[in-house]
């Protein structure tokens, strides 16, 4: 569990980030959401001591950060950005094996969690592991990026901004592996974006910064549903706001018996998708099906039903 | 700006009135030899010294750019590797060694020292005139050629100007490098500023040395200065700064 | 638009260099004079020696400048300009012998204008046929030391030794070996305290942004400085230093000599080594800093895992102008009495005996150059990025 409390950071007596407080549970995502100069970055960077908060406390399972030397803090969390910041002159293995390095593991550990990672983020060792970042395609460099931060099993998970430099096809694709490999693992991570698009996507919880300020932290429904101030409700962009509601939320949930003619959809398939199919094959109940196995219908009424906001 | 003020006023005074100085030079002078050079006025030294520079940085300019010029054309792109091989392999070329050596084609005297600065200056223009030349945004290039401007539109309004800060940074390399061999110029009897460290150097009259040595110095300091300034306005116009 | 299809790839610089090649055979190829003061008689390259003697050596070298017209064939030009060479190199020595026969004891031979341009041209036309293929560092290594080898032998063989340059060198023997080693001390010894000083500082300017403001327009500005004013305001300086501090005096610290001309050097190095030791460390992209530090290395730690291995190519890049520039600064220390190839620069021009100008320059240029080589092949060799096709 990571506890934030009452966070700041002045630059000549303006507030960048101002009294923030916030409990990350463990093994959940939670994404921070902001515009840009909205103190998300910065924040983030507080925690791992990029910055020095001005006052305020961080504490990881209990502990506060301020305790430790800053250097073995950050070996302690792991941290990935924007364009990877991959060592260019180090070879895939040597890049991932960065910080087990620092931590003196022995070579052989290494090399077995070298190849672990990769298996992992589905890259075949024996073909990448000698390869330098240069001959790596963008998608590759950014999944080699954070297996590097996850190498030593950190505490704590650090993202900034992490698929921003990718085109959105391989962004998706990016962003589906890091909640596969979260689920997996059970890491706990923070990550930041201004995009709430990624944010409702990835976030168990999501928390919204603006001016320095965290304006709402509640889950992706909470924030779409109840948004707690103008801002909030800008961002999640009014007529947009139903859809979104809908992609939070599996077929599975809605399923009933009965039957239903046609194409059938997968139960993980979410609400927006389904619509989408009912809209444009003109139906108004589609089969759905789990591992090819009928398990009833949905009807577009009930879809209906999810996306009504408070009235 | 008030150190660079006090500078020029020090060096005027130094070379139009060396009597001024006789305090400051007396310690170092022989026992009761010559504490300020007489034999030729520093007026008249200074002014050759500077004329071999400018003579031979503005012929220098001029041949470097119209030979960059033509080696950024299609047509003498065939000249470009050989052109960088001659640029790099020139500049490994000691000046002193390459006014040495002209001595033994051209003979003593103001003549050879001319020819090797001009030699050595073409080297830092051509260089840098390429480099200018060749790495002009291209965009803009495109956007010139879209609205019209025909070859010899395309290089007086817009690659020359865009490639002129560049193209400056390589004059004043070759100036500064100018100044510097012209002082050694002096030892093939050329008439320039070294004669007095010269002098000075065979008399083991350190005055003369030191002398010499800060006329040369404040020269070369005060022009670079000022070709550093004209570069940051030239391109703060050009809004590549 | 033809023309430029088939015609300047083809033609351009094989066609310069023919040409030049050609109009410079008609000049003198070598001078005869009675003694080492005066100046020589040129002698054309038809006449330096019989035909029988000639013919080859112009044969060879028309047929190189020939070869050097196939552009589209890199190695053949480099067969035609070694071929240029060793004519040039064979009418050169024969040349001498001949010319020198019955001409009197104190009769000097040179070689002449005609010879120079001719050795330029095909030196040009070998490193542009080069460039064409572009070899790796290897290559070029390999080839240096066989250009520096045959240089070598040809010296040893004495097949040159007629010539006057050579004379002069065989007359002071044992002062041109002082000389090489003063002169190489001065350049490479200034490097290293140069380095010692300035790669710390550039670490320093690295992280003060205070200090790198402060530092690098003095540093440039002493760049500045006219050489022979640099090393004549050492002097007095020096001199004091050695007439209040004491001991000074004994570890070899004086007005004139070696000293003012090492620490000379010494300054005009700062600049080059602490300018590129601060780019070569702020090459490292920001993205790979930001990660260096958030993963939790320490400071030395990203300085020698990440900032030094990036930059290294861009630091010795700065050794490389250090070098150059040092080996052809350090000819200044004749003047002062510093020793070095300098002093036969300077005495040369005294005694306005070309040869021994010649005796000072020469090895000068050579050492410059195969310096400027060596540390190109070894930036490629540094870059921080191994170029592997994936």
């Amino acid at each position: 569990m990571i506890e934030i409390d009452k966070i700041s950071k002045l630059y000549d007596g303006v507030a960048a980030v101002d009294a923030v407080s916030m409990i990350v549970e463990t093994a959940t995502i939670t994404v921070i959401v902001g515009t840009s100069g909205s103190g998300k970055t910065t924040l983030l960077r507080m925690i791992n001591r990029l910055i020095e908060p001005s006052s305020g406390e961080v504490r990881i399972n209990g502990e506060p950060t301020g305790t430790l030397p800053k250097h073995v803090l950050r070996r302690r969390i792991g941290y990935a950005i924007q364009g990877h910041g991959l060592f260019p002159h180090h070879t895939v293995a040597r890049n991932i094996g960065a910080v087990p390095e620092l931590l003196r593991w022995p070579p052989e550990k290494i090399r077995a969690r070298v190849d672990e990672l990769l298996d992992l983020f589905s890259m075949e060792p024996a073909q990448f592991r000698d390869r330098f970042p240069g001959e790596l395609s963008g998608g590759q460099q950014q999944r080699v990026g954070v297996a590097r931060a996850l190498a030593s099993r950190p505490d704590l998970l650090l993202m900034d901004e992490p698929f921003g430099a990718l085109d959105p096809i391989i962004r998706a694709r990016a962003q589906q592996d890091l909640r596969r490999i979260q689920r997996a693992l059970g890491s706990t991570i923070m990550l930041v974006t201004h995009d709430i698009e990624e944010a409702i996507h990835l976030g168990d919880r999501v928390a919204v910064m603006d001016e320095g300020r965290l304006v709402q932290h509640g889950t992706p429904a909470e924030i779409i549903r109840q948004p707690a101030t103008e801002f909030v409700a800008e961002m999640v962009g009014g007529v947009d706001r139903p859809l979104r509601l809908l992609s939070l939320v599996p077929v599975s949930e809605i399923v009933v018996d009965g039957p239903a003619e046609g194409e059938p959809l997968d139960a993980d398939t979410n609400l927006r998708d389904a619509l989408s199919t009912c809209l444009w094959s003109g139906r108004d109940a589609l089969p759905v099906v789990r591992d090819g196995v009928p398990l009833g219908r949905v009807t577009l009424d009930a879809i209906r039903a999810r996306a009504e906001g408070p009235r | 700006m008030l150190l660079r003020a006090a500078l020029v006023a020090l060096l005027g005074a130094l070379v139009l009135r060396p009597g001024w100085f006789v305090w400051a030079f007396a310690p170092f002078a022989p026992e009761g030899g010559p504490v300020i050079y007489e034999r030729t006025t520093l007026l008249s030294l200074s002014l050759s010294h500077l004329g071999l520079v400018v003579l031979a940085s503005g012929a220098a300019t001029l041949v470097a750019v119209t030979l960059a010029i033509l080696v950024t054309r299609p047509a003498g792109a065939a000249f470009r590797p050989l052109s960088r091989t001659i640029t790099n392999v020139g500049q490994t070329f000691p000046p002193v060694a390459v006014l040495a050596l002209a001595v033994p084609a051209l003979g003593f005297g103001a003549g050879p020292t001319l020819v090797a600065l001009f030699l050595y200056g073409l080297l830092p223009i051509f260089e840098n005139a390429i480099t200018g030349l060749s790495t002009l945004p291209p965009a803009t290039m495109e956007a010139a050629r879209g609205i019209g401007l025909n070859r010899w539109q395309r290089l007086l309004r817009v690659e020359l100007p865009l490639a002129m800060p560049v193209i400056l940074t390589g004059i004043r390399l070759s100036v500064v490098i100018a100044l510097g061999t012209a002082t050694i110029g002096s030892t093939v009897a050329a008439k320039t500023l070294g004669e007095v460290i010269i002098a000075g150097l065979l008399t083991n009259n350190t005055a003369y040395v030191l002398q010499g040595g800060l006329i040369v110095g404040l020269f070369a300091v005060l022009i670079y200065d000022a070709l550093v300034q004209l570069e940051t306005r030239l391109s703060r116009r050009l809004g590549t700064v | 638009m033809r023309m430029r299809d088939a015609g300047p790839a083809l033609l351009a610089p094989g066609l310069l260099f023919a040409g030049l090649g050609f109009a410079a055979l008609l000049a003198p190829f070598m001078t005869l004079a009675a003694n080492r003061i005066v100046a020589g008689e040129g002698v054309a390259v038809w006449r330096v020696a019989d035909p029988v003697v000639t013919l080859p050596g112009i044969v060879a070298l028309a047929a190189g400048l020939g070869l050097g017209l196939l552009t589209a064939w890199p190695r053949v030009r480099i067969a035609g300009a070694a071929m240029g060479l060793a004519g040039l190199v064979w009418l050169l020595s024969q040349g001498a012998t001949v010319l020198l026969d019955g001409a009197g004891q104190y009769a000097r031979v040179s070689p002449g204008a005609g010879f120079w341009c001719l050795l330029v041209i095909l030196a040009l036309l070998l490193a542009d046929a080069l460039s064409q293929l572009s070899p790796g560092p290897l290559a070029r290594a390999l080839l240096l030391a066989a250009v520096v080898g045959t240089l070598a032998l040809l010296l040893q063989s004495g097949a040159l030794s007629q010539l006057s340059v050579m004379r002069e060198y065989a007359s002071r023997q044992d002062a041109f070996g002082d000389a090489s080693l003063r002169h190489l001390g001065l350049a490479f010894g200034s490097l290293a305290v140069a380095a010692a000083i300035g790669l710390p500082l550039g670490v320093l300017c690295h992280r003060r942004e205070t200090l790198r403001r402060a530092l690098l327009p003095v540093l440039s500005f002493l760049q500045t400085i006219p050489s022979l004013a640099m090393f004549g305001i050492m002097i007095p300086l020096l001199g004091w230093v050695a007439d209040t501090v004491p001991g000074a005096q004994s570890v070899g610290i004086a007005g004139i000599g070696f000293a003012p001309a090492f620490l000379a050097l010494v300054l005009y190095s700062l600049l080059p080594v602490v300018a590129n030791m601060l780019a070569g460390l702020q090459s490292a992209p920001p993205a790979v800093i930001e990660a260096a530090r958030g993963m939790g290395m320490t400071d030395r730690q990203r300085l020698f895992r990440v900032e030094l291995p990036l930059g290294l190519s861009v630091i010795l890049a700065g050794v490389r102008i250090v070098l150059v520039q040092n080996i052809g600064l350090a000819v200044i220390a004749g003047l002062i009495g510093g020793g070095g190839f300098g002093t036969f620069v300077f005495q040369g021009l005294n005694q306005t005996a070309t040869d021994l100008i010649l005796l000072g320059a020469l090895p000068t240029v050579a050492l410059a150059l195969s310096a400027a080589i060596v540390m190109d092949i070894l930036v490629e060799l540094t870059r921080p990025i191994p170029e592997r096709t994936p």
